[in-house]
């Protein structure tokens, strides 16, 4: 169990012009899971790389544990490391897979063997550890790689977009296993993924990343109500939050979607000097309740589509030409082509400069 | 009351049902039968010469004068067998043509191997005109290569050993070698040899340990080439020797005033030792290990 430091990684690929990262720093606490989250090309991957010494950088730094292992081979690194492909060695059986990392280590075979029968014991692949990996399934082979790494006992557990090959439901289960598994053995944990709800489930802390950079870095729950900008804020949640065009009028109030309801303190201040600001309004769709049109405090909007999706209903909304998703319980009677008024809750509201795209407060 | 509906019922006016046409069966069964009736000609177009060298071979001498030769074993003798073996230099031709096929096996593998390695996973530069190159080398005649190799090996005394053969071999067989070698490893994916390095591999314990053996058949299919290549190959071989001649030579060398009992004999004992290493590498050209690429 060690702690990783990441500082100031810069990485450009050979044959491109793009940098991979771009200054990238990160600190994981001991035993801390970092879940690193973006879309394709955003630079998760090639940072996991650059830890797992798979590839180096072309400048910073990385220290596991207080010693540094930026130019180290990955053999020397005592890590573990789970791929998104698995990449069981398909000419040994599940017992020698599983117990590869250890042989290599030389560790002696009472303890080797002990140590597999456990990992296999925890992942349910006692039945199969004379199988050859040609002769299991996805999820079964899943298991084998995820068994394999967390025998080693290693400084750091490496996992590259572990769950992105399992069909749907397998996912669901495995997901609660993982973050079950991880907890149990309490290793420092950088985990890769694309899919924003296994950065919510199973992370400590979120790295959200875009273009080669940290967007965000924080408690899942913190990202998800306080997004650091308007990228932020529409890739984490399902459905992703509504922004609308709105602005701040000198008299304190928030104008959207042609009609005007209270601004927070903060901005009205700011509006009030400057005569009126244009900003953008971040809401999610959950955090939007229904009322009859013309109340106090609510603004106008007619619902165009009604999505049912069981544990809820998912209504596309016309507010004054602005398009909104709003999330109501699925008891809810609601058809298209009503009117009805929408009641944004305060404290939920997220402010965003119309320029930077950066989240505005207080 | 039966509540279930059908859609038949419910349509309204009935429809005769339409007949199953079973024609295109019945051409797929033909199909299937033509395509055996082809595999056994082509098979028959093979294994007859070899059956019949065979039959000759194990023949005694008068059965041979017969004209025309019978299809089935009459007169089963190892008579020819014996006489063509205890001829000059064939058991010596013999010993030396194994000699050289082993040997030229081994070096090339040795050296084709890790150069398919390099040319599948190292973008260096030159490696598209280093994989042309080695296609050229192919191109010129073997007769050509030799007197000069001849010239050459006279100089360095290397002329007329096995060794000099098996140089010559390993030459003509590294191209093929290391270029099946480069296809084979492209195919093994890249993150199971990475996984072998996070595990505690060194990049050359990785390579033994895990990709070599997913590239065995590849390697088995280059062995073969590289065995009956060299077990087959005559005219470099009867240029660079005079005493010590591999078995092709040999017989090449005293054909024309050979009786014919002794041509079949020669012919069988060619062709036998190919057909041996062929069986044995057979069950090494499949996919060993299933596939477990999604």
């Amino acid at each position: 169990m060690a702690d990783i430091s990441i500082k100031g990684l810069h990485k450009t690929y050979p044959g491109s012009t793009e940098l991979a990262t771009n200054n990238v720093s990160l600190e994981v606490a001991e035993g801390e899971f970092m879940v690193l989250l973006g879309p394709s090309g955003c630079g998760k991957t090639t940072l996991l790389r650059m830890v797992a010494g798979l590839d180096f950088p072309d400048q910073g730094s990385i220290s596991i544990g207080g010693r540094d292992v930026t130019y180290l081979p990955p053999q020397d690194r005592n890590l573990s490391m789970v791929f998104q492909s698995y990449a069981v060695f398909p000419h040994r059986n599940v017992r020698t897979n599983i117990a590869f990392g250890l042989m290599m280590k030389k560790v002696p075979r009472e303890e080797l063997e002990r140590k597999v029968e456990w990992a296999a014991d925890l992942l349910q692949l006692s039945p199969y550890l004379d199988r050859y990996p040609a002769n299991l399934s996805g999820g079964q082979r899943q298991r084998v790689a995820v068994a394999r790494a967390i025998v080693m006992d290693a400084d750091v557990l490496l996992m590259d977009e572990p769950l992105s090959n399992l069909d749907a439901l397998l996912r669901l289960d495995f997901r609660a296993e993982l973050k079950k598994i991880v907890q149990q053995l309490g290793s420092t944990t950088l985990y890769v993924t694309h899919d924003q709800v296994e950065a919510m489930s199973l992370s400590d802390r979120v790295a959200v990343m875009k273009k080669g950079q940290i967007a965000q870095l924080g408690h899942p729950i913190t990202v998800y109500e306080e997004p650091a900008d308007r990228f932020v804020g529409g890739f984490i949640g399902s459905p992703p939050m509504n922004f609308l065009d709105g602005r701040i009028t000198p008299q304190g109030g928030l104008e959207v979607g042609g009609q005007s309801i209270a601004a927070p303190e903060f901005l009205a201040r700011a509006a009030a000097r400057t005569g009126g600001t244009a900003v953008m309004v971040g809401i999610r769709a959950e955090n939007i309740s229904l009322e009859q049109r013309g109340a106090e405090g609510s603004l106008d909007a007619a619902v165009e589509v009604v999505e049912p999706l069981g544990h809820a209903t998912l209504l596309t909304v016309d507010l004054g030409g602005q398009t909104v998703k709003v999330q109501v319980p699925s008891t809810a009677r609601v058809s298209a082509g009503d009117t009805v008024g929408l009641r944004f809750e305060q404290s939920a509201l997220r402010f965003f400069d119309t320029e930077t795209q950066l989240g505005l407060t207080a | 009351m039966s509540h279930a509906t059908t859609a038949r019922t419910t349509a309204g006016a009935d429809r005769p049902e339409p007949e199953v046409d079973r024609r295109p069966l019945a051409r797929q069964r033909r199909n299937r039968v033509l395509l055996q009736v082809a595999c056994i000609l082509i098979t028959l177009f093979m294994a007859l010469p070899i059956y019949l060298i065979a039959l000759a071979a194990m023949s005694s001498r008068q059965s041979l004068q017969k004209f025309p030769l019978s299809f089935i074993p009459d007169n089963f003798s190892t008579e020819t067998m014996q006489t063509f073996l205890q001829s000059t230099g064939i058991l010596g031709g013999l010993i030396n043509s194994v000699q050289v096929g082993v040997f030229t096996l081994v070096l090339s593998l040795l050296i084709g191997v890790p150069a398919g390695y390099a040319v599948a996973r190292f973008a260096f530069r030159g490696r598209e005109p280093y994989q042309l190159f080695l296609l050229f080398t192919r191109a010129l005649p073997i007769v050509v290569l030799s007197v000069p190799l001849a010239q050459l090996f006279l100089q360095t005394g290397l002329y007329d050993s096995a060794l000099a053969v098996v140089l010559l071999h390993s030459a003509l067989a590294l191209p093929t070698t290391i270029l099946i070698t480069a296809s084979v490893f492209l195919g093994v994916p890249r993150d199971v040899e990475e996984a072998a390095r996070i595990f505690g591999c060194s990049p050359v314990q990785a390579f033994l340990k895990v990709v070599l053996p997913m590239a065995i058949p590849g390697i088995a299919a280059a062995s073969i080439f590289t065995f009956v290549m060299s077990w087959n190959e005559v005219l470099g071989a009867s240029i660079l020797t005079l005493n010590q001649r591999t078995l092709p030579a040999q017989v090449l060398s005293s054909l024309a005033e050979s009786p014919l009992a002794y041509r079949f004999a020669g012919g069988f004992l060619l062709v036998v030792p190919a057909l041996v290493f062929i069986f044995f590498m057979r069950r090494y050209l499949t996919n060993m290990w299933g596939s477990t690429i999604r």
